[in-house]
């Protein structure tokens, strides 16, 4: 057990959640007896999810600032016909449809963003607000009608990588792609674990790093052959593609930058992040925007495969996303979680979602049965959290010493730090 | 029933020898109380010597168990294991911050957990026409259906009262009653007390206004650094403030102080005239006109009492990140700066290290080299990405240089202590290089080791020139630690006095009262 965490780092919390989507896979695996991993099953699960995974980045951006975003749905299927009647019935090429898309998803970013950031209105109420809004536009604009959208359009929700060079039985971009992503992963991982030792700074031990290296591009290349080998016609697809890329950049925002440094402290402890330089009103209006900007994307992936924009699109999605990123590790309180986390989480419901289909269990019990493991998830983490909280009378003390400005603080600090230290170890 | 004491008077309340340990620190050792029935009696020490503590024990916030010793109460040990407990006895507290709940009417403020019923059903009808009684008793004519929020600090501390009459208490406690209020509300609050001991019912005030204490006290004990040092009689023993005040600093310093030379220059920081409002409530000020100066290599104390706006006035001159600005001008190096948001101070060289590391200082999430660099973030990017081995040397060099004790910087601030937690907040300011660093309570919460380097540390900034601004409550450590010390009472800075001229009774004297010269 101590290797393992080792393994995926401390998190146990993260180190669950790949433990249980592995867990999940393999369950599926021999229970639909080899249904699930084919080329066909795993092209499909990737198509019919990428969406709310693209969701679940700007969500988990959302929810690590501590607002959270209902309106995701409805602003997607708001840019979805938009784009869709823009390319019917201007006759605007696919491109200037998707930069159209994007537009309108800042435009509408940029109204949440001020209500939520500048007035002051919790992004629950703003969100909400927007949920009603946009679901009317997309039926007033679209006067409830289903309108399709062109081939070319559709190839961002259903297109695959194409067949170039040499046959070799594989699909080779797919192939090039996985060894890069292997090799990424390698070079990445000596790097930061060359630079950790040059600096003095605790290492993992080989063995530890072989074995990681070992299991993840084991995973890359697996995933990849499956990928290379569908039928004639598929391979990567499309939205799986674009998913990656929004996934390294915003893993690269949220971790590296300072934008991304500032979505976490803002989160954490507005008061303290204030009085750091953060300019908190800003980052609010950038995650609630970029939000916005990302169902855009979403609703265009959809109304792409769906080859059609209707009244309905988007339904739930809010719900799904927000799903995906708290069983992924997010707290409810801000501060916390990662993009790569909530993919994992979007993951776990989306395999199970189509486990279940597979075995062919109704839409009833599937609901039922993901309810629960959201449930259960995030119970999981709430009683790591309890262990060794605080007592009653921390709590009730709390209480007492809750006045805005100088907090009387005296002995009691110290009892909450221990109490702290407890809760976190 | 009351017992009697040696002298024949009855005794409502006796604690004895009460011991409070939090992990770490005792609070309260062997502290002992008795409070005669039908008198008044104040509860004096400095902040942080364990008066509200006592308080918590004696109500059962910290219930029987969490504490050693007795708590007589009319003859019987008390065993309370909640407030209830305590307010089924008679013992009511009435906090600092008021227990209200703004948005309900005065009576349903007072019958709330009590309400009458009949038949099952509020009797709202027999509510009022008690609250209406209650109203008359405590002085206060308002209309029992007003909003709480609709009335005035001073009301709300009266209806506090009423509700407490309600729960027919026997002996009341007020935490700072008057520190909200304006004197004649504050006098009419006393005039109350006055009047409740004349029906019989015992009080223990807590407060920092001496004044105060001396005109309705009838007797004092004075607390200091977790013990009860002595009971006086104000009468017979007769006590005035200058008594008291020796009472309450009455003590051989602790805290020991690295030996320093001040190199002390020009003046680097002017702030002119600085008035503030309180940031909700109209026509409040919480800084009024004040004037001072910090110059080069100098460390600068500002002593004041709890609520005296020493906070305040910190954090509005930090790029007003507190009330409403109403006017003032800063001037750096002579040059008028004009600072509008947080960033905008720390680009102009200032740093501010909060009072309330927990909830205002530290996002207890992150480790320690994320705080360290999370005020200086554009010090160790390129194009807006962080650079991690940049951020991890800088914070293994502040680790190493201030000695914060930690496996490691990627260790979370959370498991620190809290003498380690304030190192780790005092690199995050020194990392952005401030000229004027301003620390409010640098060494509360902290053990007496921890608070010797911290002193080094501020001394060593100092060295380095830059301005340093100390606000403290422990009298000793400005004493020991400023240049030169400036008081402030309610707002308004009351005096300037250098080290040299300082003791710890001219300044406490200062401090409880409004200026006397201009």
């Amino acid at each position: 057990m101590n290797a393992l965490k080792k393994l995926f780092g401390g998190n146990t919390r993260q180190f669950g959640m790949i433990f249980a989507l592995v867990a999940l896979i393999v369950f599926f695996q021999i229970a639909t007896e080899g249904r699930t991993l084919t080329p066909g099953n795993v092209i499909n699960l990737f198509n019919g999810n990428s969406y709310i995974l693209i969701l679940a980045i700007g969500m988990v951006l959302v929810i690590i600032a501590g607002h959270i975003d209902l309106s995701v749905g409805s602003v997607a299927a708001f840019v979805g016909v938009t784009v869709a009647l823009a390319i019917r019935d201007w006759g605007i090429p696919w491109w200037a449809g998707i930069l159209l898309g994007l537009a309108l998803g800042a435009l509408i970013g940029v109204w949440q963003g001020f209500w939520t950031a500048y007035v002051g209105i919790p992004a629950f109420i703003v969100t909400l607000a927007g949920m009603l809004l946009f679901r009317g536009f997309n039926q007033f604009v679209g006067k409830s009608n289903t309108i399709p959208v062109p081939a070319d359009f559709q190839y961002i929700g259903s297109g695959y990588l194409p067949e170039v060079g040499p046959n070799t039985g594989f699909n080779n971009l797919t192939l090039l792609l996985g060894l890069l992503g292997v090799a990424f992963v390698v070079f990445s991982e000596l790097r930061s674990r060359r630079t950790a030792k040059a600096l003095g700074a605790e290492v993992p031990e080989g063995w530890v790093v072989v074995t990681k290296l070992v299991l993840i591009c084991g995973a890359i290349l697996y995933a990849t052959y499956l990928f290379a080998t569908g039928r004639p016609g598929t391979s990567f697809p499309i939205p799986g593609l674009i998913l990656a890329v929004l996934v390294l950049i915003y893993g690269f925002i949220s971790s590296k930058t300072v934008v991304g440094r500032h979505v976490y402290a803002v989160g954490g402890n507005r008061h303290a992040a204030e009085l750091s330089g953060v300019q908190s009103k800003k980052v609010n209006f950038l995650v609630m925007m970029n939000m916005a900007i990302l169902s855009g994307l979403a609703g265009m992936i959809f109304v792409g495969r769906s080859t059609a924009s209707g009244p309905f699109d988007g339904v739930g999605w809010e719900l799904d996303a927000i799903a995906a990123v708290f069983i992924g590790g997010a707290a409810v309180t801000g501060g916390v979680g990662t993009v790569i986390g909530s993919i994992v989480g979007g993951l776990v419901m989306a395999v199970l979602n189509n486990g279940l289909q597979l075995l062919g269990v109704g839409a009833d019990l599937t609901q039922i049965i993901k309810g629960l493991v959201l449930l259960i998830a995030v119970a999981f983490d709430v009683y790591n959290k309890s262990q060794g909280k605080r007592s009653i009378i921390g709590m009730l003390t709390q209480s007492f010493n809750r006045p805005t400005g100088g907090t009387p603080l005296q002995p009691d600090e110290v009892t909450s730090t221990k109490a702290t230290i407890s809760r976190e170890s | 029933m009351t017992s009697l004491d040696t002298q024949g008077d009855p005794v409502i309340l006796e604690m004895r020898s009460i011991t409070k340990e939090f992990p770490g620190v005792k609070a309260l050792a062997d502290v002992n109380l008795r409070v005669k029935a039908g008198e008044i009696h104040a509860i004096c020490g400095e902040n942080g010597a364990g008066k509200s503590t006592l308080m918590k024990v004696l109500s059962g916030v910290y219930p029987y168990g969490t504490y050693t010793g007795d708590i007589v109460y009319q003859a019987e040990v008390q065993q309370f294991k909640d407030i209830r407990a305590s307010e089924h006895a008679g013992i009511v507290i009435i906090h600092q911050e008021l227990a209200l709940i703004p948005e309900l009417s005065i009576t349903e403020n007072i019958f709330l957990g009590n309400e009458p019923v009949k038949r099952g059903v509020i009797d709202w009808a027999e509510a009022r026409t008690r609250t209406r009684e209650l109203l008359a008793r405590v002085g206060l004519r308002e209309n029992p259906d007003t909003p709480v929020k609709e009335i005035g600090v001073g009301k709300q501390q009266l209806v506090e009262i009423a509700k407490a009459l309600s729960k027919s208490v026997k002996l009341l406690i007020l935490d700072e009653p008057t520190a909200a209020l304006n004197e004649s509300d504050s006098q009419h609050l006393l005039d109350l007390m006055l009047g409740l001991k004349g029906r019989g019912i015992t009080s223990i005030i807590i407060s920092h206004k001496l004044n105060e204490i001396e005109q309705i006290a009838d007797s004092i004990t004075i607390i200091r650094d977790g013990k009860s040092i002595e009971t006086l009689d104000v009468k017979a023993d007769g006590v005035d403030e200058d008594r008291i005040i020796k009472g309450m600093v009455g003590r051989t310093l602790e805290s020991r102080f690295p030996d320093h030379e001040p190199k002390i220059g020009e003046v680097l920081f002017e702030v002119k005239n600085w008035t503030v409002g309180h940031p909700q409530v109209q026509d409040r000020l919480v800084c009024k006109g004040s004037n001072f100066f910090v110059r080069r290599g100098e460390i600068v104390g500002f002593a004041g009492l709890m609520g005296a706006g020493r906070t305040e006035l910190a954090r509005s001159v930090f790029g007003r990140s507190y009330g409403r600005f109403i006017t003032g001008s800063i001037y750096k190096n002579g040059k008028e700066l004009h600072l509008k948001s947080v960033k905008q101070a720390i680009d102009a060289g200032l740093g501010y290290v909060t009072e309330d590391r927990k909830s205002l200082g530290l996002n207890l999430l992150d480790d320690i080299k994320t705080t360290t660099v999370s005020a200086a973030l554009h010090k160790i990017s390129k194009h807006f990405v962080v650079d991690a081995n940049k951020e991890f040397t800088v914070a293994e060099q502040y680790r190493k240089s201030l000695r914060t004790k930690t496996p490691s910087v990627e260790e979370g601030v959370a498991k620190l202590s809290g003498g380690n937690q304030q190192k780790v907040v005092l690199a995050k300011w020194m990392f952005t290089d401030p000229d004027l660093l301003i620390l409010d309570e640098p060494t509360r919460g902290i053990d007496v080791g921890a608070k010797y380097e911290i002193y080094g540390i501020i001394q060593q900034l100092a060295n380095q020139g830059k301005a340093v601004i100390v606000i403290s409550s422990e009298l000793p450590e400005l004493l020991g630690l400023s240049d030169r010390i400036y008081t402030i009472f309610e707002g308004a800075i009351t005096g300037v006095v250098d080290k040299d001229e300082a003791s710890q009774e001219s300044l406490m004297k200062l401090m409880t009262s409004a200026r006397k010269t201009a």
